[in-house]
C-alpha cells in the first residue's frame, strides 16, 4: 500500500462525501425544524437517481444530463412539498412515533412504486457529458466526474451556509429550529415554512441522488442503505448543523475508503479483509463519537424531543375478565393440532403468530413502559436466530443448547447497543438502533465465509419428534407463554416501577435513587434477550435464516404490530402481533406489490386509529379517560 | 375610553389534560388601556395570555379582538392581526444576533379601525427606547443578561407593528434598575396609543403602569376595579395578592 495509492483512495472517499452530504443535510434540516425524521429521505434520494437516469437516457445528451439532473432536483422539491402537505401536516400533533411509522410507510410506497416504474434491474447511467474524462492524479486516473463531485459538495455547503446566515428564511429556520412554537407567536406562518423547508431538503436529497446517476447503478435497495447512512452522518455531525453534516461525512466516507484501501491485511495469525468491514468501521467512528460527545461532532445539547401527546394511564394488571379470557383463548391454542387435522397450514400460521408475539412484546417491554422506541429490534431477532442456526451449523449442537443459546446471545448484543442507546432518547435513540440493526444485517450479509452470505444458513431443522408442526407449534406455544409472563412478571416488580419513573421523569427518577440509565439499560437487554428466543424459534420453524429476514423490514413490522394493538396496554402487542402475523400470511402474500400494501395500511393505521386496536375497542367500551 | 373594546373576552376556559385551569373569565381592555392581571404564582395569569394567543390546545369562550372574533385562529393569524405577544420566560432566539432576533418579529405597519395610523417600529427607533440593546445589535441571544433578554423580548413583540401587547411578567426576575425602565417604556408605549395587557404578582410595579386590575386565583377572577380602588382595598391585597 503506498502513499500515492492512499491518497487516491481518500480523493474517491471525498466524491463519495458529497453524496452522504446532500442527504444528510436535508434529513437534519427538516428534522430541525419540524421534528420529524424523515425516513423517506433514502427513497427520495433513491428516486433521485432514477429520475435522473430516465432524462438521461430518454433525453439524452448533455441536455438530458446536466439538465436532468437540475430538473430531478425541482421534480423530488415538488414531491417533498406534497408529501409535507398531504401527510405529514395532519400529524404534526400525532406521538413522534407515528410520525416516524408514517414516514417509513413512505419509503415502502415509494419503493414499490419505483419497482413498477423501472422495473427490479439495476439501471446505470451514461457517464456524464462533457466529464468523460479522467485526471491523473497519484499515478492513477481519477475520472473527472469525481473531481466534480469533490467540489460540488463543499460548493452547495457554502450557499446553505449563506442562506442560512444571510436571508430571511435563513433566519426563520434558525429560529424555527429552536422554538417554533414562538415563531408562530410572531406571526410567521409555520405551514408555509414547514413546507419549504421540507421542500428543500427533498431537493437536496434528489440533487444528491441524481448526481451519483453517473457513478452507481440506480437499485431498489439504496433507499435504506442511504438512510442509514445519513442516520450515522447526522449523529456524528449533530442534529441541526449543516456543517457538521459535511464533517462527518467526509469522515465517514474516507472511513470507508480507508477500509477498503487497505484491503486483505494478514497479520500472521489472522487474515483480515477490511474492505468487508466497512459498516463495523462506520459504527466505531459513531460509538467513539458518541462516547466523546453525546450530540455529535458539532451538534449542541438539545432538549430532549419529548411528544406533545398526553401522558399515558399507567398500566394495571389485567381485570377478572380479561384473565379469564387469556385462559380461555389458550385452551383454544393448546387444542389447535387437533384442527389442523383438516388444513396442516393453521400450525404453520401458528407458529408464525406465536413468534409475532414474542417479538412484539419484548419491543412493547422498551417502547410502551420504557419510552425508548427502537427501530432495530430486528437486530436482536437476528442475533438469536443466526445465533441458533450458526451454532448448529459449525457446533452441530442439538436443538435445545441452539435455543438456549439465542437468547443468550441476543442479550449479550443487547447489552452492547444499549449501553450507547439508552445514552440518547427520542429520535436519536430510534437512530441508533435502526443504525445497530443495519450494522448486524451488514454483518450476517457481508460476512459470508461464516453466516453464509446472502444464502443464510440452511438445513437447521428440529430433530425427532420436533420436527412434527404440532409438536413444535406445542413447544413454540409454551415458550411464547413463559416468555410474556415473564415480562408481565418484570412490568410489575419493582424494576418495571422504576423502568416506568424513569420514562415518565428520568430527573424525578434519579432524585429518589434510581439509577435510570442502568434500568432503561437492562431492560434493553432483557428485551433483546426475549427476542433472541423469538429469532431461535424462527430458524427452526423454517430450516434456514437469511439477511433478509433479519431486515430493517423486521424491525417495522415489529413496530406496526405494537402499534396496530396500541402501545398503553399489555394485551396490545399481543393482538397486533396476532392481526399482523395473520394479515402478512394470508392477505400481502398475495401480491407482488406487498410494500405498498403494508405501507397504505400504516398511513391508515396512523391516520385514523392514533390508539390502536385494543385502544379503539377499551373506548368503545367505556373506557375513557376523563375528557 | 371607546366604546368598542380592543380586547374581550368572554367565558375563557382552558385546561391543561384532564386539568381545568381557567373557570370562565370576562374581562376586556380598552383601546389605549393598561390592564393588569393580578394573582398568585399558579392563578392562571400565563395561561389567560396564552389562551388568548392560541397557545393552548384546549380552550373555550370567545376572543374578540379589534372586534374579531380571534378564537379559533392559529397563533400567527392572531399575531397578524396585532396582538402581541411576550412570554415570561422570554423565549429569546439564542443562537439569533439581537438585530436577527428583531426580524423575526418584523411584519407590516398597520392602522387602528378609525383609520389612526398604529407605532411602527424600526431597529432604530427601539433602540432609542431600550438604549441598552442599540449597544449591542450582533450580540447572540444566548449571550445577554436576563434583563438585556427582557428588553429584546419586548422590542421583538414591538417589531410587528402591535395594536395591544400581551406582556407575561415583565418585571419577574430582572434586577429592580431593569424593573424601573421596564414601567417607564410601558408608560411610553401607552403614550404611544398601544394598549396592553400584563400578568403581574408585583403590585409595586403594576401600581407604576396599570389604569385598571383584574385580581385571579384558581382560575377565577375575583375581584376587579381601578388601580387606585385596588390600591386602598387592603382586604383584597391580603387574600389574593401578598404571599
Amino acid at each position: 500500500m503506498t502513499l500515492s495509492a492512499f491518497l487516491f483512495q481518500a480523493l474517491n472517499g471525498l466524491a463519495s462525501a458529497s453524496g452522504l452530504f446532500f442527504i444528510a443535510v436535508g434529513l437534519s434540516l427538516i428534522f430541525g425544524v419540524t421534528r420529524i425524521i424523515n425516513i423517506a429521505h433514502g427513497s427520495l434520494y433513491m428516486l433521485g437517481t432514477y429520475i435522473a437516469y430516465s432524462f438521461a437516457t430518454r433525453i439524452g445528451g448533455g441536455l438530458g444530463f446536466w439538465g436532468g439532473i437540475v430538473a430531478t432536483a425541482l421534480i423530488v422539491c415538488v414531491l417533498g412539498a406534497l408529501i409535507e402537505i398531504l401527510l405529514l401536516r395532519r400529524i404534526y400533533r400525532a406521538p413522534e412515533l407515528f410520525q416516524l411509522l408514517a414516514t417509513f410507510a413512505l419509503v415502502l410506497v415509494i419503493n414499490d412504486a419505483t419497482l413498477w416504474l423501472w422495473g427490479s434491474e439495476d439501471l446505470l447511467g451514461p457517464r456524464a457529458p462533457g466529464l468523460r474524462g479522467a485526471v491523473e492524479i497519484f499515478g492513477r486516473q481519477l475520472p473527472s466526474y469525481d473531481l466534480f463531485l469533490i467540489v460540488i459538495g463543499p460548493a452547495v455547503l457554502l450557499v446553505l451556509h449563506f442562506a442560512l446566515a444571510k436571508t430571511r428564511f435563513g433566519r426563520l429556520v434558525r429560529a424555527a429550529t429552536q422554538d417554533r412554537e414562538m415563531v408562530g407567536a410572531l406571526g410567521v406562518n409555520q405551514a408555509i415554512l414547514f413546507t419549504s423547508v421540507f421542500a428543500l431538503g427533498a431537493a437536496l436529497a434528489g440533487l444528491g441522488g441524481a448526481l451519483q446517476v453517473a457513478r452507481e447503478p440506480a437499485t431498489l435497495a439504496t433507499d435504506l442503505i442511504a438512510i442509514g447512512d445519513a442516520f450515522v452522518v447526522v449523529v456524528v455531525g449533530g442534529m441541526g448543523s449543516i456543517t457538521g453534516a459535511y464533517l462527518a461525512a467526509v469522515i465517514i466516507a474516507e472511513v470507508k475508503a480507508l477500509c477498503i484501501a487497505i484491503g486483505v491485511v494478514d497479520f500472521g495469525f489472522i487474515t483480515v479483509n477490511f474492505s468487508k468491514l466497512t459498516l463495523v468501521a462506520e459504527f466505531l467512528v459513531m460509538a467513539g463519537v458518541l462516547i466523546a460527545r453525546p450530540y455529535g461532532l458539532l451538534g449542541r445539547p438539545q432538549g430532549a424531543v419529548r411528544s406533545v401527546a398526553e401522558a399515558e394511564d399507567p398500566i394495571r394488571p389485567a381485570a377478572p375478565g380479561l384473565k379469564a379470557l387469556a385462559v380461555a383463548v389458550l385452551a383454544l391454542l393448546m387444542g389447535l393440532p387437533l384442527l389442523a387435522q383438516a388444513s396442516p397450514y393453521l400450525l404453520v400460521l401458528g407458529i408464525d403468530v406465536l413468534i409475532a408475539v414474542i417479538f412484539a412484546t419484548s419491543l412493547h417491554f422498551i417502547m410502551g413502559p420504557g419510552g425508548m422506541h427502537s427501530f432495530g429490534h430486528a437486530a436482536y431477532f437476528g442475533l438469536g436466530a443466526y445465533g441458533a442456526a450458526l451454532m448448529v451449523k459449525w457446533l452441530a449442537v442439538p436443538m435445545g443448547l441452539g435455543l438456549v443459546a439465542a437468547p443468550l446471545i441476543a442479550l449479550a448484543g443487547a447489552l452492547l447497543f444499549g449501553w450507547f442507546a439508552v445514552r440518547l432518547s427520542g429520535v436519536y435513540l430510534a437512530m441508533l438502533t435502526l443504525a445497530f440493526a443495519q450494522i448486524v444485517w451488514a454483518a450476517m450479509f457481508q460476512w459470508e465465509g461464516f453466516t453464509g452470505g446472502s444464502n443464510g444458513v440452511i438445513g437447521v431443522w428440529p430433530p425427532p419428534p420436533f420436527n412434527s408442526a404440532a409438536v413444535y407449534y406445542l413447544l413454540t406455544l409454551a415458550i411464547a407463554v413463559i416468555a410474556v409472563l415473564l415480562l408481565r412478571r418484570f412490568l410489575f416488580a419493582p424494576f418495571g416501577y422504576a423502568m416506568r419513573a424513569g420514562r415518565d421523569s428520568p430527573l424525578r427518577a434519579e432524585a429518589i435513587g434510581i439509577d435510570v440509565k442502568r434500568v432503561h439499560w437492562l431492560a434493553f437487554a432483557i428485551a433483546g434477550g426475549i427476542c433472541g428466543i423469538a429469532g431461535g424459534l424462527f430458524a427452526f420453524a423454517k430450516g434456514s435464516i437469511s439477511p433478509e429476514t433479519i431486515h430493517v423490514g423486521r424491525s417495522i413490522d415489529g413496530l406496526v404490530m405494537v402499534l396496530l394493538g396500541g402501545i398503553q396496554t399489555l394485551t396490545g402487542p399481543i393482538v397486533g402481533a396476532s392481526v399482523f402475523a395473520t394479515l402478512q400470511d394470508t392477505v400481502m402474500r398475495q401480491t407482488e406489490y406487498w410494500r405498498a400494501l403494508l405501507g397504505l395500511i400504516i398511513l391508515l393505521l396512523v391516520l385514523a386509529f392514533p390508539q390502536g386496536i385494543v385502544g379503539a375497542v377499551a373506548q368503545i367500551f367505556g373506557r375513557r379517560r376523563s375528557p | 375610553m371607546s366604546l368598542k373594546p380592543m380586547l374581550a373576552v368572554e367565558s375563557l376556559s382552558a385546561w391543561y389534560g384532564a386539568a381545568r385551569i381557567l373557570y370562565d373569565l370576562n374581562f376586556h381592555v380598552a383601546r389605549g388601556e393598561v390592564v393588569a392581571l393580578m394573582g398568585r404564582n399558579g392563578a392562571g395569569k400565563s395561561t389567560t395570555l396564552k389562551a388568548i394567543m392560541g397557545l393552548i390546545a384546549q380552550r373555550q369562550g370567545s376572543v374578540h379582538f379589534n372586534g374579531e372574533d380571534v378564537s379559533r385562529l392559529k397563533p400567527f393569524e392572531i399575531a397578524r392581526r396585532g396582538l402581541g405577544f411576550t412570554p415570561e420566560d422570554r423565549r429569546i432566539f439564542v443562537d439569533l444576533t439581537v438585530m436577527e432576533n428583531l426580524d423575526i418579529g418584523r411584519q407590516p405597519p398597520r392602522t387602528f379601525p378609525d383609520g389612526a395610523a398604529a407605532p411602527s417600529w424600526t431597529p432604530e427607533k427601539l433602540f432609542t427606547l431600550f438604549p441598552n440593546l442599540a449597544e449591542m445589535p450582533n450580540r447572540l441571544g444566548g449571550r445577554m443578561s436576563g434583563g438585556e433578554q427582557q428588553m429584546l423580548t419586548v422590542a421583538r413583540t414591538l417589531m410587528g407593528n402591535p395594536l395591544l401587547v400581551l406582556l407575561d411578567e415583565p418585571s419577574e426576575g430582572v434586577a429592580p434598575l431593569i424593573v424601573e425602565q421596564m414601567a417607564n417604556t410601558i408608560v411610553e408605549l401607552k403614550k404611544e396609543g398601544l394598549s396592553i395587557l400584563l400578568s403581574e404578582q408585583n403590585i409595586h410595579f403594576a401600581r407604576l403602569v396599570s389604569d385598571r386590575v383584574y385580581v385571579l386565583e384558581k382560575g377565577q377572577i375575583h375581584w376587579h376595579g381601578t388601580m387606585a380602588q385596588l390600591d386602598t382595598n387592603q382586604d383584597v391585597q391580603r387574600a389574593y395578592l401578598t404571599v
